[in-house]
């Protein structure tokens, strides 16, 4: 389908509302449920993971200098990254727009 | 010409879903349901159909293994009666959302307190809105035929929605009745092997009943209610072609005598038989009173409905269910709300009778009927009557 899924209308979902696309949930952007973003200081990281482990989306990644950062596009803001990360390199601040 | 047995109408509709060569069976026994799956279980202990019977430990998960195996493409039969109707309830939603076109026989019952195991229709206006294409029967014959069309209805591919077939409990579950059966090759031509478009399948995976966000959810209800609506012009097909195959006719609002009276009365389910042997007796004396029986209650048939109380000035409807502190019988409520807009239309007198297997006799119903006709003329400050309750 070429339409995004906010613009399908009723004649265009599939018996049942079927998705019949292996890993659509992919596309879908919970990056907008946020009010926070967590926000990386590589200063104090020590790259131990746990930001990593601890992500219920699933959405933190390690760069190519192996620090870690949440993908913004998934993350919801959660600020669990931040509760876990003991050495304090991560902070919670207001999403502004 | 099909020779009649003497049958108990449970031992008929486990009949019927064995010639209808279900897949699966998922069932949890109830009264006054119980004999349609026990012997569906016999059948297929016997090997006389090569089901898999999955008995289950509630009929929450009786209605969960119906929409697994409905959902890999597997013709899929289940039945149940009152509070086991009410716990399969949230899955019944999901049944006819994901379109899986299960056929469940319902032996209606009442629903405690205080316990009840008779019959009325209270469990199945419990589940009025899980969009479930719905039909309600008379007798032991047209419980067979409904069973019979209700998978060729579920499984056409312009409906693909779950079918319940709800015949009243004792008064038609437990009774032996005449019923003729088609043959084997008959039932196989009428209701063909089928296909469902997006099983569940390994190789080709697919998410169903997926979550949706608010900006779908409103299109996949729209759609559903389109769905529910379009499958009367095939319920309508279905029931013509069963009558060109078998001669046993059906329609979503049947007449009785009712041709240019003043006074209808108005059933569904098992009561039409007893109502009809009061019709004959008051046409005998002169009085000019006729019968309407509705067989299809969801999707509503609004224009039969409409077209078959034309000319009408009295419209009794008799319910067998009560919508507590609210407007009486769900049936009733309903065709008020059908006729509403309709410039001409008849007074409805609403009564309520038959609750928790409560008889109402041949005199019952002309009992009714002459206070329908009195209450038309006097008004009453009840949104309904009881029928036969002590004061």
């Amino acid at each position: 389908m070429t339409k995004r899924d906010d613009q399908l209308t009723w004649k265009d979902l599939r018996i049942g509302s079927i998705v019949a696309e292996p890993g659509s949930a992919s596309q879908y952007q919970t990056g907008t449920w946020r009010s926070q973003r967590p926000l990386f200081d590589s200063s104090k990281c020590i790259k131990c993971g746990m930001c990593y482990i601890f992500c219920p989306e699933g959405c933190v990644e390690q760069n190519t200098e192996g620090y870690f950062e949440a993908n913004l596009f998934y993350c919801k803001g959660c600020g669990i990254c931040a509760r876990e990360c003991w050495p304090r390199a991560i902070t919670m601040v207001e999403e502004e727009e | 010409m099909v020779k009649k047995v003497g049958i108990e109408v449970s031992v008929a509709v486990a009949d019927a879903a064995k010639l209808a060569n279900v897949d699966v069976i998922a069932a949890y026994p109830i009264t006054p349901q119980t004999h349609i799956v026990e012997h569906l279980a016999q059948i297929v202990a016997d090997g006389e159909l090569d089901a898999a019977y999955i008995p289950v430990e509630s009929e929450h998960s009786v209605m969960s293994a119906c929409c697994g195996a409905s959902a890999t493409g597997a013709r899929t039969f289940t039945a149940t009666a009152g509070q086991g109707l009410e716990l399969m309830h949230e899955v019944m939603y999901v049944a006819s959302a994901m379109q899986l076109p299960i056929v469940m026989a319902v032996a209606n019952r009442a629903l405690s307190a205080p316990l009840s195991v008779w019959g009325d229709h209270s469990d199945a206006m419990a589940v009025r809105d899980t969009g479930w294409i719905q039909i309600f029967v008379e007798n032991g014959q047209e419980a067979v035929d409904n069973v019979l069309c209700a998978f060729r209805i579920a499984e056409d591919q312009r409906v693909l929605l779950p079918v319940m077939i709800h015949l009243d409990g004792f008064y038609l579950s437990h009774v032996i009745e005449p019923v003729g059966f088609p043959e084997q090759s008959e039932v196989d031509q009428f209701i063909p092997p089928y296909q469902y478009p997006l099983p569940l399948n390994p190789d080709k995976p697919v998410t169903m009943g997926a979550f949706a966000p608010p900006f779908i959810y409103s299109e996949a209800k729209k759609v559903q209610d389109v769905n529910l609506r379009a499958s009367k012009e095939v319920i309508m097909e279905c029931w013509k072609e069963f009558g060109n195959r078998f001669k046993r006719h059906y329609s979503p609002v049947e007449s009785y005598r009712s041709e240019g009276t003043k006074v209808l009365l108005l059933t569904m389910g098992s009561f039409g038989e007893t109502a009809m042997t009061a019709i004959d007796k008051m046409r005998g004396e002169g009085k000019k009173v006729g019968l309407l029986k509705l067989r299809l209650w969801r999707p509503f048939p609004f224009a039969e409905i409409r077209q078959a109380v034309k000319g009408a000035e009295v419209l009794i409807v008799l319910d067998r269910s009560l919508s507590y502190g609210g407007p009486g019988g769900p049936v009733c409520s309903e065709i008020r709300s059908a006729l509403y807009q309709q410039e001409k239309k008849p007074q409805v007198i609403s009564f309520i009778g038959g609750l928790g297997g409560r008889d109402i006799t041949p005199a019952g119903f002309e009992e009714i009927i002459t206070r329908g006709i009195e209450i038309s003329q006097t008004g009453s400050d009840q949104e309904f009557e009881l029928f036969g309750v002590r004061e």
